[in-house]
């Protein structure tokens, strides 16, 4: 019998290897964006990628957002599985006619004649005192649109195995990396391959509340979980993974189960992820509700400089912990 | 630029038929707008149809299409059928973007006709990628990518531009200069008002074409097309053209003169090509009544369609928003 040997890697790595696999696997893959060559990449993802498969296929593009994005989805109906690195989630705003123009629905405006096997990877979120223009966390503008997937890795197994399945998806995908993750480290078995890109997944069971997290958020609720636990409280921890469409089935299980739903999201409260999925829970479990549900989202303020000022603005686990003492507070504790 | 050999008379009478196609359409369209068949926005290609044929004329079978959301005429000469192009402005089913579309969202896949894009040089990036899929298949194939010359204002115009120059990717730019961005005059948004000029400075070919002369339009798209299939690199012309009809069937049409209209007319492109078939002998009145009649056979034709067709049911409401695999 022998042991699966394991490698220890950082998200950074896992998402470099998942590329590089899918570089090797299929001829029609390639990836373009800002600095993805010569640079290595602006968060260091495709460091050697250049040396290995050449320009053709690592392919740094001017500064020039709307055409390089536009000319993958051109490319993906011309029958090659291209991979859009745009460096911020800030900057898709740059491109967001060819993402919501035409990428999300040239399927449908052709009456179905036309996939669009695209992925778009962007970095998302706060916490690196890089201020108002490179810190937001905009996936859910992006998941109103329908048309398109979007995709959260917040665990080294989902920033190695979503890549695959993604491009494989005749649709547009979006996969968003938060920026805090790429250093984060652990082991992986050396096979980790492809995940699934349509569930939610329970990261820690619990009985008492559930914390519905996605991203860079899902650290957070598990250090909630692990602060309220110290106190007797065992909470559930979701991460969606999926934005779009998301995973109610998992959602609204564990909620009948807890009776309490607190969801963390550091895009800002107003028309969030975090209301989309609180309506969703209201509608389909209102009646299992033991509290009404909770949100922690990032303050409604461009993100500040200075660093006590940004993690004010952020989803802390205090936060998180405090919300759920709250709702358990009517029931005694 | 002219042709530069002498005009069969099949391929003249072809390029009448063409024309004449387009604008009888065009003019059935404005009627079925009136009589609330067609509906949303429609803008209409009467006075620029010899830039759509003369294109086409010259681009092979398997090249591609990126056209604007005046694209009647594009679809028409691409062989796009008339009665799916009908069908798809009454909404049905049967039309060639399943009704989904309408006027502005023309897809064909079975031509290469991607659209129909209304957002105004969205198209362009689409366009650039298309040619870039060809050039890492190695495949000798050009992208005919049409917009007007209000899109030469448009971030994505010079994005697309310095990026098809960059990688050398065989897209060839067809910009359709009718003077005006909706209703402002390309002298009142443009600083420099010499768009080939403005195009050559990506380090790429660019011609101004005479856009109501077909056969000018044919040869110079001849020429530039061959040199982005066989250079594999970028070309860019300027068809100097202008709409006989509004912007669009919203359009007070304010801010033109009279004058200037009648002016342009002076110029329509199908009277000009009949004057020369008729003048070298190659056409004749018995020819061009029999013209008409085919054309207004195929159109009596595509309405028929389209008024058989059918509506999609409302059941089906949020189908093709994620793609279900190819059409049986």
């Amino acid at each position: 019998m022998t042991v699966p040997s394991t490698v220890t890697l950082s998200y950074r790595e896992a998402m470099r290897s998942a590329i590089r696999e899918a570089l090797l696997a299929d001829e029609r893959v390639f990836l373009m964006g800002e600095d993805v060559g010569a640079y290595g990449g602006c968060f260091g993802v495709s460091k050697g990628l250049l040396d290995e498969f050449g320009p053709e296929r690592i392919r740094d593009t001017p500064l020039s957002e709307s055409a390089f994005v536009g000319a993958g989805i051109g490319a993906a109906m011309g029958g090659m599985r291209p991979i859009v690195e745009v460096m911020t989630v800030n900057f898709c705003l740059l491109a967001l006619d060819q993402i919501m123009n035409n990428a999300a629905t040239i399927t449908h405006m052709s009456g179905g004649q036309f996939a669009i096997p695209l992925v778009i990877r962007t970095t998302t979120g706060a916490g690196r005192q890089v201020a108002a223009q490179h810190s937001h966390s905009l996936e859910g503008w992006l998941a109103h649109i329908p048309g398109l997937k979007l995709l959260a890795p917040a665990t080294l197994a989902d920033a190695r195995g979503m890549l695959a399945p993604a491009l494989a998806d005749p649709n547009a995908v979006l996969i968003f990396e938060h920026g805090s993750l790429y250093n984060m480290e652990g082991e992986l078995p050396a096979d980790a391959g492809a995940v699934d890109i349509e569930r939610a997944a329970i990261r820690r069971p619990g009985s008492d509340a559930t914390l519905i997290a996605y991203g860079g958020t899902v650290s957070t609720a598990l250090a909630a979980a692990d602060e309220l636990a110290a106190s007797g409280v065992e909470a559930e921890v979701i991460d969606l993974r999926v934005l779009r469409p998301l995973d109610d089935a998992t959602v609204i299980e564990s909620v009948s189960r807890t009776h309490r739903a607190v969801i963390i999201d550091e895009g800002w409260r107003s028309g969030s992820l975090a209301a989309e999925i609180s309506a969703r829970i209201t509608e389909q479990a209102f009646y299992e509700l033991d509290a009404p549900t909770a949100r922690v989202c990032s303050a409604e303020v461009p993100m500040p400089y200075p660093r006590h000022l940004e993690q004010a603005a952020l989803p802390q686990p205090n936060d998180v912990a405090a919300a759920v003492t709250r709702m358990l507070g009517g029931a005694g504790a | 630029m002219t042709a530069g050999r002498p005009l069969e008379r099949d391929h003249g009478v072809r390029l009448l038929h063409e024309m004449l196609r387009v604008r009888r359409f065009e003019e059935k369209c404005v009627e079925l707008y009136s009589a609330a068949k067609i509906r949303g926005f429609m803008h209409l290609y009467i006075g620029e149809e010899a830039v759509a044929v003369g294109v086409m004329e010259a681009l092979d079978a398997d090249d591609a299409i990126v056209a604007t959301y005046r694209e009647h005429g594009h679809a028409l000469a691409r062989g796009v059928s008339a009665a799916s192009i009908m069908a798809e402005m009454y909404g049905k089913v049967e039309g060639c973007s399943r009704g989904r579309g309408g006027s502005m969202h023309l897809f064909d896949a079975a031509t290469r006709f991607y659209g129909g894009n209304a957002i105004v040089g969205g198209g362009l990036p689409l366009a650039v990628g298309l040619a870039l899929a060809d050039k890492l298949q190695g495949r000798e194939r050009v992208t005919a990518c049409f917009f007007g010359d209000g899109a030469v204002a448009e971030g994505e115009f010079h994005e697309s531009m310095n990026l098809a120059a960059l990688w050398q990717l065989p897209v060839l730019f067809c910009c359709e200069n009718n003077l005006y961005a909706m209703g402002t005059a390309l002298e009142r948004y443009e600083s420099e008002t010499d768009l080939a000029l403005k195009a050559a400075s990506y380090e790429m070919t660019a011609w101004a074409v005479d856009g109501m002369d077909v056969l000018a339009v044919e040869a110079a798209t001849r020429k530039a097309a061959g040199e982005v299939r066989d250079g594999g690199r970028p070309c860019f012309l300027e068809f100097r053209t202008y709409r006989f009809r509004a912007h669009s069937m919203y359009d007070p049409d304010i801010y033109r003169s009279k004058e200037e209209i009648e002016r342009w007319k002076q110029h329509d492109p199908i009277p000009a090509l009949i004057e020369r078939l008729t003048a070298t002998g190659q056409l004749t009145d018995d020819d061009q009544v029999e013209l008409e009649r085919s054309v207004a056979e195929e159109i009596d034709a595509a309405i028929a369609f389209a008024e058989a067709g059918t509506l999609e049911p409302v059941e089906d409401l949020e189908r093709f928003v994620y793609w279900e695999g190819a059409a049986a």
